[in-house]
């Protein structure tokens, strides 16, 4: 875990210290809205359409118990004993008050955390995988770099005032499970002849005009990835357009001067930034992979897990989807899945917040990650700790065995909260979960990533969904768009439109109806969903979700 | 030809609680938008903003909403103002708690 220097918890109270007097300045009627609000914004606050909402960063999504607790506190305090992880691995609260949220982030910084960069045209939270760290697959842990990647772009001169938001991804396995290839920049961390660096993806996004980010270098040795960076964004900064905002992001520069043209320009500028470089990057490097040396993992018999395994079905199953690899083969990572059928994908009470910080602190070396994909992972677990941990999760609700199934659902806020949002997002996501639950289909169905977003702007990743829902405004209606054969891993692709939308009401059958028609064509029980999309392709769907259409052209 | 103007509500957020509020006839601003002020006039409206406007140290992004009346008081033509006068769905939260008037 990173651990605040001086210059760092002095930073945080300077820019706590001037937003409190700002708020005050802004409640005194001495700053209108206008001026208050870029001000806010860089402090992680929004007005949405019901109240204020404070988003706040976990860098690269990792927590220790202490900062889990707080963020308990925060809910409980400040809020309405609930806190939103997103799909950016940042903590969201629905409901501060305008005058307590100087206060929230003078508790947030109590222990070490902020919610500076969470908006605005800004490097915004660097994101990576949720496994980093403790993944069999691993190159290399992938959050010192990310670290660094964070003091780097915190308020750095030239990069605040830019044409658009900038977002990070970085990933330390082949296996992407950090949807590099959906950001500005992707990392994957590579080593050849053993020296480490990077394979530099670049303009990848969803939004209105989704893109998969394209390779801008194969290889950057770290000694020069900082500077290689800062000349790709700085490029950006100075062609990226800023007379249309939906043209602003590096995909579309990308798109429109061709990957070679962008990347000879990088090559120029890096040229120009490296001696700029004088290697104190590295240093700092060196004193962060420190902090994140990997805990003594402790020895015992795994005897007592493979005796619960065999015995209890219910412990088993959880075992089956919700435990991944770890790089020693007597530890297991732990997914909690705080997505019960039914609730509010990402959402997790002050209480299980607790619990989740407790069992961090008693069974994993204290520490907690937050994925994008809004579960909460123990990224070390000794597997002899596994049926007293599972026993702990099943009390509060915390124990639902559905990784990567139907109702391991993203969704983002929608209508419900966001006032961008053209549709709801959340209920269609707990109708969908409630429903298979109900059809006891789920386990049958098998891997399956349904993705939700609310409109066009895609914080819910519909684009990389194996099934994707785009809600939108039809006329005053909620509509609903359905994309097939989108895939957020190392295989990124974008999906494909079935066709016309479907009201709220009709969104569920729909989704009900593809699934029908997957069961019908897979060739046996192993082969995904997506494998058989890929295979069959759209017809077969289409002929089931609009029958109608078939019959015309008949 | 310019289109018929259809009536009107002024609405914001509360400066301090982020609420959605309603102005109403007697220039309170109410959580409730059946209190609201039903603006059937371009003119009018224009002005009733601008009243709402100038009040910046106790709302924000005062805007006019289609609406039409109904029963008891306005009632919205959009969805999206059906949600900011109800609350969220996935929790009984806002102006779904037992009411409090704001303060603006």
């Amino acid at each position: 875990m990173y651990r605040y220097s001086e210059f760092d918890t002095a930073f945080l109270a300077e820019r706590n210290a001037q937003f409190r007097a700002q708020v005050e300045r802004r409640i005194d009627g001495s700053l209108t809205e206008d001026e208050f609000k870029p001000l806010r914004l860089m402090n992680g606050l929004y007005l949405q359409l019901h109240a204020y909402m404070l988003r706040v960063a976990i860098p690269y999504g990792t927590l220790s118990s202490a900062q889990m607790r707080q963020l308990a506190l925060l809910a409980e305090k400040w809020d309405k004993g609930y806190g939103h992880f997103t799909t950016r691995q940042n903590i969201q609260y629905n409901w501060p008050k305008l005058n307590d949220v100087p206060d929230m982030l003078d508790a947030l910084a109590e222990v070490g955390m902020h919610a500076i960069q969470t908006s605005g045209n800004t490097i915004r939270n660097v994101t990576a995988d949720h496994f980093a760290g403790a993944a069999a697959d691993e190159v290399a842990d992938p959050r010192p770099y990310a670290e660094l990647l964070r003091q780097w772009s915190t308020d750095h001169p030239e990069f605040q005032f830019m044409p658009r938001k900038f977002k990070i991804a970085i990933t330390g396995s082949e296996n992407d499970r950090a949807v590099i290839k959906a950001h500005d920049i992707g990392l994957q961390l590579v080593e050849r002849d053993g020296v480490l660096g990077a394979r530099v993806i670049v303009g990848g996004g969803l939004g209105r005009t989704p893109m998969i980010g394209k390779e801008l270098s194969e290889f950057v040795a770290f000694d020069d990835l900082l500077a290689y960076l800062e000349a790709t964004v700085s490029v950006w900064n100075q062609i990226g357009r800023r007379d249309n905002k939906y043209k602003a992001r590096i995909k579309i520069t990308v798109h429109e001067h061709g990957i070679d043209a962008i990347r000879a320009k990088v090559n120029e500028r890096f040229l120009k930034v490296r001696p700029q470089f004088k290697g104190a990057d590295m240093n700092l490097l060196e004193e962060i992979k420190g902090h994140f040396a990997p805990p003594t993992f402790r020895e015992a018999s795994v005897a007592s897990f493979e005796s619960a395994y065999t015995n209890d079905p219910v412990f088993r199953s959880w075992v089956d989807t919700n435990i991944a690899p770890h790089k020693n083969a007597d530890h297991a990572i732990v997914t909690i899945s705080i997505k019960k059928h039914g609730q509010t994908p990402g959402d997790a009470t002050a209480e299980q917040m607790r619990v989740m910080a407790d069992l961090a602190e008693e069974f994993a070396y204290d520490e907690l990650r937050i994925s994008h994909e809004q579960n909460v992972i123990l990224p070390h677990v000794h597997k002899s700790d596994l049926p007293a941990i599972h026993a702990k999760l099943k009390e509060y609700e915390l124990a639902t065995a559905n990784i990567g199934l139907i109702s391991d659902i993203i969704a983002c806020p929608g209508m419900d909260y966001c006032a961008l949002a053209t549709a709801r997002s959340i209920p269609v996501a707990q109708e969908i979960a409630t429903r298979f639950d109900d059809l006891k289909l789920e386990h049958d169905i098998g891997h399956l990533k349904i993705k939700i977003s609310g409109c066009i702007n895609a914080c819910g990743h519909h684009h990389v969904g194996h099934i994707g829902i785009l809600g939108l405004d039809r006329a005053g209606v909620e509509n609903y768009q359905i994309t097939l054969g989108g895939d957020a891993t190392e295989t990124a692709a974008v999906g494909d439109r079935t066709g016309p939308g479907f009201a709220y009401d009709e969104i569920v059958p729909a989704i009900e109806r593809i699934v029908d028609t997957y069961l019908t064509q897979r060739d046996s029980a192993e082969e995904t969903f997506l494998e058989t999309y890929r295979r069959v392709g759209m017809a077969p769907f289409k002929a089931a979700l609009y029958p109608e259409a078939q019959a015309n052209a008949a | 030809m310019a289109r018929a103007f259809t009536p009107k509500v002024v609405t914001a957020n509360d400066l301090l609680e982020g609420d959605v509020i309603y102005q109403t006839e007697d220039d309170r601003w109410s959580r409730e938008l059946s209190e609201a002020e039903l603006i059937t006039d371009e003119a009018h409206a224009q002005v009733r903003l601008l009243d709402a406007s100038r009040q910046a140290n106790k709302i924000v992004g005062a805007y006019l909403a289609d609406a039409v009346a109904g029963d008891n008081g306005p009632e919205p033509t959009h969805f999206r103002e059906d949600f900011r006068r109800t609350g969220p769905s996935n929790y009984a939260h806002g102006k779904q708690e037992t009411s409090t008037q704001p303060r603006a």
